[in-house]
């Protein structure tokens, strides 16, 4: 039955006796594509000013966008199977360059993050973004549902394996993003509610042994700062205060696009990339950011729609964890902005400039239009 | 366990993924409630305290020092000019790690101890944003080597600002003063709006007693600068109001002559306009450069002035006071004929010595060592002041009693503070029964009146104090209050008098004659001085003991330790048919007169435009 259904699908569409139509067989999702469109202009929008002005940011941040969406385009294109079949592959072929980077990786600022190959700079561990939530995805959904507990211990270690691996690099942030993306496959699929139970009191009872044996000295002042910037005012603690500083000062109405004189005046740091939503809470005020958050919500509602009308477990849990992971970028990154919590490296996804998480994202992106259309090709 | 479950359920799966997704939904519209709730308290609750916030951080005032005012000689010489240097000063809140910064700018050029520890305690007051000095007066090279290194060190700025330069270096160290950086005690004291921005003050002098005038008022401008300090635009702008300049009635070329003429010795030279008051010269030796302490002096520099026994820093002209000796006696005439107790005409008998009824003490003259006998068996008043006879004097005080002085010659100005434009001005003391019963406890002796007589005992002076007295006479009472500032800003600083003495002329007369007879008379103490002179001067030498000389010893110039010596003094005022300079002048164990009366001569030559004969 389930290969009934995943098979069908990919292989009749063309010999259906209605066509599909164009959209349908480009396999976009529609309302997903103007949500998305309106998050890059708007995001584009912002950038002109984070960036002072400079059209050639927005170029640069408009060809990102341009090579994310032509990626989206091209992971839609991919059936929902093949994903599933390739999973295990792109899976050790990502843990592969994992070690590579443990190996003979470069870095910068006394972290290894980077695979250099013929002068082309990479970070394996961005591409794990999608491959892990892949790889449990695939694991459990060729399983029992709801699984079962060796199988809760095998997608735990197919998750703990790389996120250890980046954790080595180190890169905090990044490891726990993609253990919880692995995660959120698992709670998609229906574990028991002891598990999570488990994990919950398991994560609190290891908080304060976290504190004194894993965590850095960095990482410990960062929470710090987070729970009480001003003790730090001209250290790290400088850069939330004068985040809080511009977002406070944007009030309802904000100070009007491209007046914001505490990312103008470089006070704000880093206005352009991972602190651009305090520059539109400054410019564009609470209105602003009703207005992002506000797409951001219909994006993620669209995602979970998508998940629910998925016609496999695979594309489902796979559609569900991406647009959960989306989630945790937005909160992570306003969260942070706003001092809620600690600072980590964590973009706002596709307004902060930058290329990486772009391409990372809207291939995440791809692979969802794949879920669609999927289950559409399905009802038509 | 039913055996079905171990078949796949796709509407079990899909059930549980659709509660599951219900959950996740929740879960996040939570989240995103808690962070838009965030948001919310920022903008929204708290919008007027970081509005506030981010207007503070956006506009700066930045205080705008103003220019100090200029200090001019009568003649238009500049003796206090502002010259632009460079300074060196820190951003504490651009600096990353302060200490860190401080070594490796003391790596990179000399910050001394002193330095450091003003930095420090200005480092506690300093609002935020201030840049607060390091180290002032930079050279070429250390800033040539600071812009190499700027790249390193945020957070340090070479600041251009005036500061103070004497050009004249220790000519007028204490007539005009000098500024230095504010101390701690001055920051309490000075108008903290006023000054910010400016790190130097008067100190002493002229600099310190016309502060308010020459310091100007401070102007501010806001301004937009962004996170690393750099001023963007300037959005208001109040100039500072700059210090007046001021013009003095010193003479550089008086001063300067004076100065020669005392060599190294130590001494001081007041010359005063009789008309006006006005402050042609004053003097004290040694002096010091002025100009190391407008820098921070070192400690080793400050510690060589305050330890010398020169005593370098104290200004011998209004502060150091010193027995006036015989340079009393016109003044002591003066008083004698105001009473009523001589007349030009009455004489005393000279033996030689005196001495008072009932008492087996005997009070020599000076010339008894000399020629063994008095000046002449009766020495009448002119005769009296231009030999310098001690009897007559010593009669003239046991008749006037101690009293008597005090009142006579109190309106020369003896005994208080002339109130001249500067600082540290001393008393003096001019004696009374009075003052030794307040002083020191004790009951007047007859005895002690006639010692004060000759200007020995208790009475004290300043060469200030002198000065002004012989200006009085010169001027036949007028009494003026000596003045080193002649105009603010071009406006001429207008000193009331105090009420004239008034005596008949023919007393003027009789004591002129004596004091003109001491330079010009065929037996005149300070004949000497009249060899080439081409006008008249009138004058009166003195002598002052620093050791008291036991009853019949014999003082011998060449046995006593220089410290020991005679102070030498001497008071002149010049052209006699209508003086225009009054001078005074001590020269510290000199010896005697003769040690500062040439000197008289040298600075009433420049001032008359008179060639050295």
């Amino acid at each position: 039955m389930s290969d009934y259904v995943r098979q069908l699908p990919h292989q009749g569409s063309h010999d259906m006796a209605r066509p599909p139509s164009a959209i349908l067989r480009l396999h976009i999702d529609v309302p997903l594509l103007l949500l998305l469109l309106m998050l890059t202009l708007y995001g584009l929008f912002v950038l002109y000013s984070a960036s002072g002005e400079s059209m050639a940011a927005v170029t640069r941040q408009g060809r990102y966008f341009l090579v994310g969406y032509v990626i989206m385009f091209l992971g839609a294109q991919v059936s929902i199977q093949r994903y599933a079949r390739w999973a295990p592959w792109l899976y050790l072929g990502g843990v592969a360059l994992l070690v590579a980077v443990v190996l003979v990786g470069v870095g910068a600022k006394g972290a290894q993050r980077w695979l250099e190959i013929g002068g082309f700079r990479f970070q394996p561990s961005e591409i794990m973004k999608l491959v892990v939530p892949l790889a449990v995805a695939g694991f459990l959904s060729g399983r029992l549902l709801p699984p079962r507990f060796l199988h809760v211990i095998g997608a735990l270690l197919l998750l703990a394996l790389p996120a250890a691996l980046i954790l080595r690099q180190p890169d905090l942030g990044t490891a726990l993003l993609i253990a919880a993306s692995g995660l959120f496959v698992m709670f998609l699929a229906g574990i028991g509610w002891t598990y999570i139970l488990g994990a919950v009191v398991l994560a609190v009872a290891s908080a304060w042994p976290a504190w004194l044996f894993v965590l850095k000295d960095y990482q410990k002042q960062r929470i710090l700062t987070m729970i009480n910037p001003e003790t730090d005012k001209l250290g790290a603690g400088w850069n939330i205060m004068q985040s809080k500083t511009a977002i406070g000062s944007g009030g309802w109405e904000g100070k009007g696009w491209m007046q914001g004189t505490q990312s103008r005046l470089d006070f704000l740091p880093e206005s352009h990339t991972d602190f651009i939503i305090a520059l539109l809470a400054e410019e564009h005020g609470l209105r602003g950011i009703l207005v992002l958050v506000s797409i951001y919500l219909l994006i993620l509602l669209r995602g979970f729609w998508i998940g629910v009308h998925a016609q496999t477990s695979f594309g489902r849990m796979m559609a569900g964890s991406l647009t959960l992971t989306l989630f945790v970028y937005v909160f992570v990154n306003m969260g942070m902005v706003a001092g809620l919590l600690p600072v980590v490296g964590v973009p706002l996804p596709l307004v902060s400039a930058g290329g990486t998480s772009v391409v990372t994202l809207m291939a995440g992106f791809g692979i969802i239009m794949a879920i669609s259309t999927e289950q559409r090709r399905v009802v038509t | 366990m039913p055996q079905h479950f171990d078949l796949k359920d796709p509407q079990l799966e899909s059930r549980i993924y659709g509660a599951r997704t219900v959950i996740a939904i929740c879960i996040v519209v939570v989240l995103l409630g808690i962070v838009l709730a965030r948001y919310y308290t920022l903008q929204i609750t708290e919008y007027e305290t970081y509005s506030t916030e981010s207007e503070r951080n956006r506009v700066q005032l930045q205080p705008l020092p103003p220019k100090r005012g200029l200090i001019y000689d009568r003649n238009g010489e500049l003796l206090a000019d502002n010259r632009p240097t460079y300074i060196l000063s820190v951003v504490r809140e651009r600096v990353e790690d302060l200490e860190a910064t401080v070594a490796e700018l003391q790596a990179l050029l000399p910050v001394s101890e002193r330095d450091l520890e003003i930095f420090r305690k200005k480092l506690k007051r300093s609002r935020p944003y201030d840049s607060v000095p390091l180290r002032l007066r930079l050279t070429e090279e250390e800033r040539a080597r600071l812009a190499v290194n700027r790249h390193r060190l945020p957070g340090v700025v070479v600041e251009a600002q005036l500061m103070r330069h004497y050009p004249h270096g220790d000519l007028f160290s204490h007539a005009v003063g000098y500024v230095s950086r504010i101390n701690e005690q001055e920051v309490l004291e000075l108008d903290e709006t006023n000054y910010r921005g400016t790190l130097h003050v008067g100190k002493v002098g002229v600099e310190k007693f016309y502060e308010d005038i020459l310091h100007g008022k401070v102007g501010y401008q806001n301004v937009e600068s962004n996170a690393h300090g750099r001023v963007l635009r300037v959005l208001e702008r109040y100039a500072p109001k700059p210090g007046k300049d001021l013009k003095l009635h010193l003479d550089s070329r008086v001063q300067r002559a004076a100065i020669d003429a005392l060599g190294d010795r130590r001494g001081a030279v007041v010359a005063i306009d009789p008309l006006t008051g006005g402050v042609l010269a004053l003097v004290s030796t040694p002096g010091f450069d002025t100009n190391l302490f407008v820098n921070g002096i070192s400690t080793a520099n400050y510690s060589a002035l305050r330890d010398s026994p020169d005593v370098p820093l104290y200004n011998r002209a209004v502060q150091g006071t010193y027995p006036p000796g015989s340079t009393i006696k016109p003044f002591m005439a003066m008083a004698g004929l105001a009473s009523g107790l001589v007349t030009p005409e009455s004489t005393v008998p000279d033996p030689g010595w005196y001495k008072l009824s009932g008492d087996s003490r005997k009070y020599r003259d000076w010339i008894l060592r000399i020629r063994g006998t008095g000046h002449a068996p009766h020495v009448a008043m002119k005769m009296a002041i231009a030999e310098s006879c001690d009897v007559y004097f010593y009669d003239l005080a046991r008749r006037l009693t101690i009293d008597g002085m005090h009142e006579y010659l109190y309106p020369f100005g003896f005994g208080r503070r002339t109130g001249i434009d500067t600082t540290n001005e001393r008393n003096g003391i001019l004696p009374s029964t009075q003052w030794k019963r307040g002083a020191l406890g004790v009951a007047w002796y007859p005895g002690e009146t006639i010692s004060a007589g000759i200007g020995q005992g208790y009475m004290l002076a300043s060469p200030l104090q002198l000065a002004v007295a012989t200006s009085v006479m010169a001027s036949k009472g007028k009494r003026i209050v000596p003045r080193l500032v002649m105009s603010v800003d071009g406006e001429p600083l207008v000193i009331p008098d105090h009420e004239p003495l008034l005596a008949p002329p023919e007393n003027w007369d009789v004591v002129y004659d004596g004091m003109r007879e001491v330079v010009h008379g065929k037996r005149g103490t300070a004949k000497a001085l009249a060899a080439g002179i081409e006008y008249e001067m009138a004058g009166k030498t003195g002598t002052a003991q620093v050791i008291g000389i036991a009853q019949n010893a014999v003082y011998n110039e060449d046995e006593v330790d220089e410290r020991h010596r005679h102070h030498g003094l001497f008071i002149a005022f010049a052209p006699l048919e209508a003086p225009t300079i009054a001078v005074a002048i001590i020269v510290e164990n000199g010896g005697g007169s003769s040690a500062a009366s040439p000197i008289a001569r040298a600075v009433i030559d420049t001032w008359l435009d008179v060639e050295p004969g």
